[in-house]
């Protein structure tokens, strides 16, 4: 079967090729797409937290809290307002959005909303 | 003082071993064994040679018996049952009490139940099909060295299954050429890399050589991407000194995990070398080489829900499981049950799945399951299905043999993953909707489309009509 090879064109250094776990390999989430990962966290009964840290230190494992996790928040719109308080807030940063499991002492979820990089 | 009298000469096993009254004690260890006796023995004078074969007994009476407390010690068969749709043979209830077993011994354990009674002329075959281990015998195990929550913190990867690819070709690779195919694979997209379980230290590859180039391509990747990265060198060795010689290599190099083929090393090694990495921060993964030797056959063997536990007690962190859509969709139920018994802390007693004791491993953490073998994209939205998030999908062909090399193979898989875990949290039905969620996001990500083309030949469809097991096995 011919299939003309394509070449893969991620680079060191270039900021499209850095990935940020999952969805990251998925084109960029509208708010509705986001919303129902949001609903998703919340039906599972983890309590959302947002973060957010300066692209250069997107590695470390300790981003900067904003605020506190909402623990027991059950309304999707407070959560996705929250979100896009700290992006305001914070211009030029990665958002992300975590749920926390305390059943299991772990993330359910975590993923990244909005690049700080474009 | 005991007022049995000496009473030389050979007695009926039942007499002393069949005890169907006997209430096992939570501190006892259980066992079920599948029975094929041979003609014109009675189940229970075979149960109970059984239980005397592995615990205290021998062919006949002999004096230093009345030294010690056989009545303590001894094994009790205490429950015979049918095997559903097959009277050719039964399955045997045993309790064993604790003191049998030195703590913390996998080895001892196995030595005792199963190293001597499988010969035995008077049964034509045996079956291993479940340990029940008291959780006062897991508190002495060390189990898993990192276990899942560790694991997700130490790689920062949360919300999905994890990734991996076995190099290929098994054997051959010069290790610059093989460090090429780790960082292909890698800045691809996926999590892991791993040695094929032959993969030790060969005159085509050192495994010094290895180590270091593959720890200069899971740097590289983990630059190049910003996403956590590993490989899992092969520590297997001839002796468990050049094991550690490997091992402490691979920490030397900041490599984050490690492998090993647990049942061809054997459990003292494998014991050690998770009391190792516990100490010294290493994921551990392993490997089931040479588990079908003794699986496989379901009359006469050891059941791999029990090498499963035994595995969980002696630790590691990862442990290959099968597919279920692959060659295994016979054997649905029995994954599950595999799966379970390595990811929960509870297991309950569940005949539909294999599953013959409740188990509790208390807080002893959970590993994971590793599916691995003949799987490509296709078979995504299933595996999501059935593995939930806390597993390792392994494509090795399925990610070396996309037409446009290891990375574009590596993106298709993680798009294709990425995709199935999105829709499922949305809501969708990953079993209906397949085909629609991979089409939709195989526009946008041409590495997808291509695989999908390359491996459409696949009949696309769930196992949705569960068989229904006739037999546990």
């Amino acid at each position: 079967m011919e299939m003309a090879i394509r070449d893969y064109d991620s680079r060191m250094g270039d900021p499209a090729s850095k990935r940020f776990g999952v969805f990251s390999y998925l084109p960029k989430m509208d708010a509705a797409s986001i919303r129902k990962q949001v609903a998703y966290m919340v039906e599972k009964g983890w309590n959302c937290a947002v973060e957010h840290v300066e692209p250069a230190r997107a590695d470390d494992d300790y981003w900067y809290m904003w605020k506190l996790p909402m623990f027991g928040e059950r309304d999707v719109d407070t959560i996705m307002n929250e979100l896009t308080a700290c992006r305001n807030a914070n211009p030029g940063h990665h958002i992300r959005i975590i749920g926390y499991d305390n059943k299991h002492q772990t993330q359910g979820l975590s993923l990244v909303v909005f690049r700080g990089d474009g | 003082m005991s007022g049995k009298k000496y009473d030389a000469g050979v007695k009926a096993y039942r007499d002393t071993y069949w005890a169907p009254d006997y209430a096992p004690k939570d501190t006892d260890l259980l066992a079920c064994f599948k029975i094929t006796p041979q003609e014109g023995v009675p189940r229970e004078e075979a149960a109970a040679a059984v239980t005397a074969e592995s615990s205290t007994g021998t062919w006949t009476t002999v004096w230093t018996d009345l030294l010690t407390d056989l009545e303590y010690y001894k094994g009790r068969a205490y429950r015979v049952e049918d095997v559903p749709g097959d009277d050719t043979c039964f399955y045997a209830f045993v309790a064993y009490p604790i003191d049998l077993f030195e703590e913390g011994s996998i080895v001892n354990v196995l030595t005792s139940l199963v190293g001597n009674v499988f010969g035995f002329k008077a049964i034509r075959a045996l079956r291993l099909e479940d340990i029940r281990f008291p959780l006062h015998y897991v508190m002495t195990c060390g189990g898993p060295p990192n276990g899942i929550v560790v694991e997700r913190d130490k790689m920062n990867k949360y919300g999905r299954p994890m990734l991996g690819c076995t190099i290929k070709p098994k054997l051959g690779l010069s290790a610059k050429n093989y460090g090429r195919a780790v960082y292909e694979c890698l800045r691809g997209g996926l999590d892991f890399t791993k040695d094929d379980e032959n993969v030790n230290s060969q005159p085509f590859m050192r495994w010094r050589h290895r180590f270091e180039y593959v720890a200069e391509a899971v740097k590289k990747a983990e630059a190049e991407t910003g996403e956590r990265k590993g490989h899992y060198l092969n520590v297997t060795a001839g002796t468990v000194e050049e094991m550690y010689k490997r091992a402490e290599f691979a920490k030397e190099l900041d490599m984050p995990i490690i492998m090993h083929d647990f049942l061809t090393a054997g459990f003292t090694a494998n014991t050690s070398l998770a009391n190792w990495c516990r100490d010294n921060g290493m994921l551990l993964h392993i490997h089931r080489a040479m588990h079908a030797v003794v699986d496989r056959n379901p009359y006469h063997g050891i059941h791999f829900r029990v090498l499963t536990k035994c595995l969980r007690l002696s630790g590691g962190d990862h442990l290959h499981s099968g597919t279920v859509v692959g060659k295994l969709e016979g054997d649905r139920e029995a994954t599950l049950g595999w799966i379970d018994i390595m990811r929960e802390k509870f297991i309950p007693e569940n005949r539909a799945r294999g599953i013959f004791f409740d188990q509790d491993f208390g807080h002893m953490p959970g590993l994971f399951p590793v599916a691995s073998g003949g799987i490509h994209v296709w078979h995504m939205p299933a595996l999501v299905s059935i593995f939930g998030d806390d597993a390792v999908l392994q494509f090795g062909g399925g990610t070396l043999g996309h037409p446009w090399g290891n990375a574009a193979g590596a993106a298709a898989n993680r798009v294709a993953l990425e995709a199935c875990v999105k829709a499922r949290n949305e809501g969708r039905d990953l079993e209906k909707e397949s085909r629609d969620i991979l089409s939709a996001a195989a526009k946008h990500a041409p590495e997808l489309a291509a695989a999908m083309e390359t491996w459409k030949e696949i009949k696309f469809e769930f196992d949705v009509v569960d068989k229904l097991d006739v037999a546990t096995a």
